[in-house]
């Protein structure tokens, strides 16, 4: 698995992208327009590689379109009656199809008869259309920061996706590879071989020794699967010509349009993404990963000697995926919003929350000082947490037979 | 210094629940020791301790004439009662494994693996799972384990379970060959044939005390009621029946004979059993006459029902 799941998703990255860089089937469309305002709006839009294709058959019978569309291979049919009055049109006009269909679909149907109704309208008033587009106002705001460089719009998001991504992380790790640590606590105690162990090593060790073992592992899986994964997404763009990225989603036109600015702000994106604290980031994950891993491992660890199965496990584990959630949400919801906000200061400071949340906030500049607060309170929350889960670990893994309450783990604590 | 093990007034609490009360033990060395009581006697968490598995609330072991330290455990093996290895490890891998965390080098461990697997044919197991094998077949690879850093104590906690008359008899030999070649054995277990069988001395936990320690036969010797089998061809059985009630407490009992005799067993309380024998001599043929001298499973019995 540690070989293949980078493989795997590798494999799944670019049948997405292949999927998505297929041309979809061109669909038809038929229009039955009364008021022949509207058709020749429509075939304009005809192309080559348009996903829909329109066409008129205003001059065939309403009801015999409407029986045909279900035989012939219509996507469905745009009825649009004839109206007396031009307002009525606003809710008159019907798509009649057997299957729903796409919601962008009818809103860019929505969008052309309104622009045309709307041009008309103009046009009946004497008002000059032109003028009107012209007298239209775009404002484009633009972002400096205090220090007098200029910032970029979007960049939040690629911030807040960094700091996610490593967030989000972590948040993976520590359930998968605290789940590992429990797992093998309660391995080691229904086979009852944890008595020879810890009659030559003390169980503090025991549960030391696992928690550093298995992070390591995970350390090691992590820099294999960025390794692969990495190497494969080169090869696999390189070789098949996919681009697996999201740009290939975007319509031609689009990335056209992008292109002229683009050269221009890329340059600019790319200097103030390297501006980011690469560093920092990067040697803020490794330690709040360890923190973080560590802290929670030590509460999974208990968990598994508390119980004797994983089943029973559920009630206790609980309470250590809630922080987990909260600071993936705080991170997504508040960060984003307000990164140096109370909320999101405060709970990058709170042990259990600040290393996803403090993860995402680095991206926006945090002082030194509050991540100096924010990693010893971490780490001496961690040392207290060993302490009291190994008196746990310690009386938990030669308790067999019955499940404990809240109550006798707290009497535990005092053996 | 001729004990291994001295454990002086240890207590162990459990909340309230009172595992261990001012228990002393003395274990001789060279001996194999029968560390014996009902299930819940404490036996489990006294043996835990030894093993610095956990600690005692007050007291103190002395392992050899030193004071029980962590650096001892090389010099303790350990077998619980409750057995169990890593399913999916290989058998050698695994010894080597829990061998190397006794303190032994790697090769020496592979070594003494190789001398054990040998002396025990299971050589052809290094590299099956723990899983492939049956029950006994484990044990045996766990008593290895338990054995193979050459301990001067050695801790078997029911070490016959789960083995059939065959494989337990091979233990047997073995835990006796260990004792000759110095190593001293506390031997926990309800099976009180094999305590008559290979202890010399006992010590009787029950309820967290300790009730009786010492040699099995001065224990024996404690034990003894005074009291004879016997067995008479009398052609007055009515006569001798009120002679020996006049002066003894007289009761049935049975014991293997060709004779077609009086079978009694007659508690001597303070007289000699010369004073018996001439009351019977009168009275009839004495075919049989035994002191009757508790099994390990009387004297369990009679302690534990005494309290």
């Amino acid at each position: 698995m540690t070989f293949l799941s980078p493989l795997l998703f590798v494999g799944i990255a670019v049948f997405v992208g292949y999927l998505s860089s297929m041309k979809a089937d061109t669909k038809k469309v038929a229009i039955h327009d009364e008021t022949g305002l509207f058709a020749n709006e429509f075939k304009a839009l005809n192309s080559k590689d348009g996903e829909y294709v329109y066409q008129d058959l205003s001059s065939i019978d309403i009801k015999s379109l409407k029986d045909s569309i279900t035989k012939e291979s219509y996507e469905g049919l745009l009825y649009i009656p004839k109206v007396t009055n031009d307002k009525d049109l606003e809710n008159k006009i019907q798509f009649i199809s057997n299957e729903s269909p796409s919601i962008s679909f009818i809103e860019n149907v929505q969008d052309i008869i309104a622009k045309k109704l709307t041009k008309d309208n103009f046009e009946k008033a004497k008002l000059d259309t032109l003028a009107i587009k012209n007298a239209e106002a775009k404002v484009n705001i633009s972002l400096a920061k205090a220090s007098g460089e200029e910032s970029l719009k979007g960049l939040n998001e690629i911030k807040i996706a960094i700091g996610g991504a490593f967030g989000y992380l972590i948040m993976m790790f520590i359930i998968i590879y605290g789940n590992m640590v429990m797992r093998s606590v309660i391995e080691e105690k229904t086979n009852r071989i944890v008595e020879i162990i810890i009659s030559s090593v003390k169980p503090f060790q025991l549960m030391m020794g696992k928690i550093i073992g298995t992070s390591l592992a995970g350390l090691l899986q992590f820099f294999i699967w960025a390794i692969i994964g990495l190497t494969l997404m080169i090869a696999a763009s390189a070789f098949l010509g996919i681009d697996a990225s999201p740009v290939a989603k975007l319509p031609p036109t689009i990335i056209q349009n992008a292109h002229q600015e683009f050269t221009g702000t890329a340059q600019m994106y790319i200097k103030e993404l390297w501006g980011l604290p690469i560093a920092t980031i990067l040697i803020s994950f490794v330690i709040y990963f360890i923190g973080g891993y560590f802290l929670y491992s030590s509460f999974y660890a208990s968990i598994g000697a508390a119980v004797d199965n994983e089943t029973d496990s559920q009630q206790f584990l609980l309470p250590i995926i809630m922080p987990l959630i909260l600071a993936v949400y705080i991170g997504f919801f508040t960060v984003i919003n307000d990164p140096h906000g109370t909320i999101a200061t405060v709970f990058s400071m709170i042990p259990l929350t600040s290393p996803i949340v403090m993860l995402m906030r680095i991206p926006f500049g945090v002082p030194w000082w509050q991540l100096a607060i924010s990693i010893a309170l971490l780490f001496g929350t961690f040392f207290f947490v060993v302490w009291f889960a190994a008196k746990i670990y310690r009386v938990g893994i030669l308790m067999y037979g019955k499940k404990p309450t809240w109550k006798e783990l707290y009497k535990w604590l005092k053996y | 210094m001729s004990n291994i093990l001295e454990v002086k007034n240890v207590v162990k609490k459990y909340g309230d629940y009172v595992a261990l009360n001012e228990v002393s033990l003395t274990v001789p060395k060279g001996s194999i020791y029968g560390l014996l009581g009902p299930n819940g006697a404490g036996k489990t968490s006294l043996i835990r301790i030894i093993n610095q598995i956990t600690m005692p609330d007050s007291g103190e072991i002395i392992l050899d004439g030193e004071k029980l330290s962590p650096k001892h455990i090389q010099q303790i093996g350990y077998l619980p009662e409750e057995r169990g290895l890593y399913k999916t490890m290989k058998v050698g891998e695994q010894c080597l494994y829990l061998a190397q965390m006794k303190g032994l080098s790697k090769a020496e461990a592979k070594k003494q693996l190789e001398y054990w697997f040998e002396r025990l044919g299971i050589q052809g197991w290094w590299n099956r799972k723990i899983q492939e094998l049956s029950k006994g077949m484990a044990q045996k690879v766990q008593f290895v384990v338990c054995v193979l850093h050459k301990p001067k104590l050695l801790i078997f906690d029911e070490p016959f379970s789960g083995f059939d008359p065959v494989n337990a008899n091979v233990i047997k030999d073995e835990i006796l060959e260990l004792r000759n070649q110095g190593s001293t054995i506390i031997f926990s277990t309800h099976r009180m044939e094999s305590v008559e069988e290979l202890c010399d001395h006992i010590a009787l936990i029950h309820k967290s005390n300790k009730l009786i320690e010492g040699r099995l036969d001065d224990v024996k010797r404690k034990f003894r009621t005074n009291s004879f089998e016997v067995g008479i061809l009398s052609d007055n059985v009515e006569g001798l029946m009120y002679d020996i009630t006049q002066k003894f407490k007289v009761g049935q009992t049975n014991f293997k004979s060709l004779n077609n005799e009086i079978k009694l067993e007659i508690q001597l309380g303070n007289a000699t059993p010369n004073e018996l024998l001439h009351i019977l001599t009168q009275r009839g043929q004495v075919t049989h006459f035994m002191e009757k001298i508790p099994s390990v499973t009387d004297i369990f019995i009679q302690a534990v029902s005494e309290k």
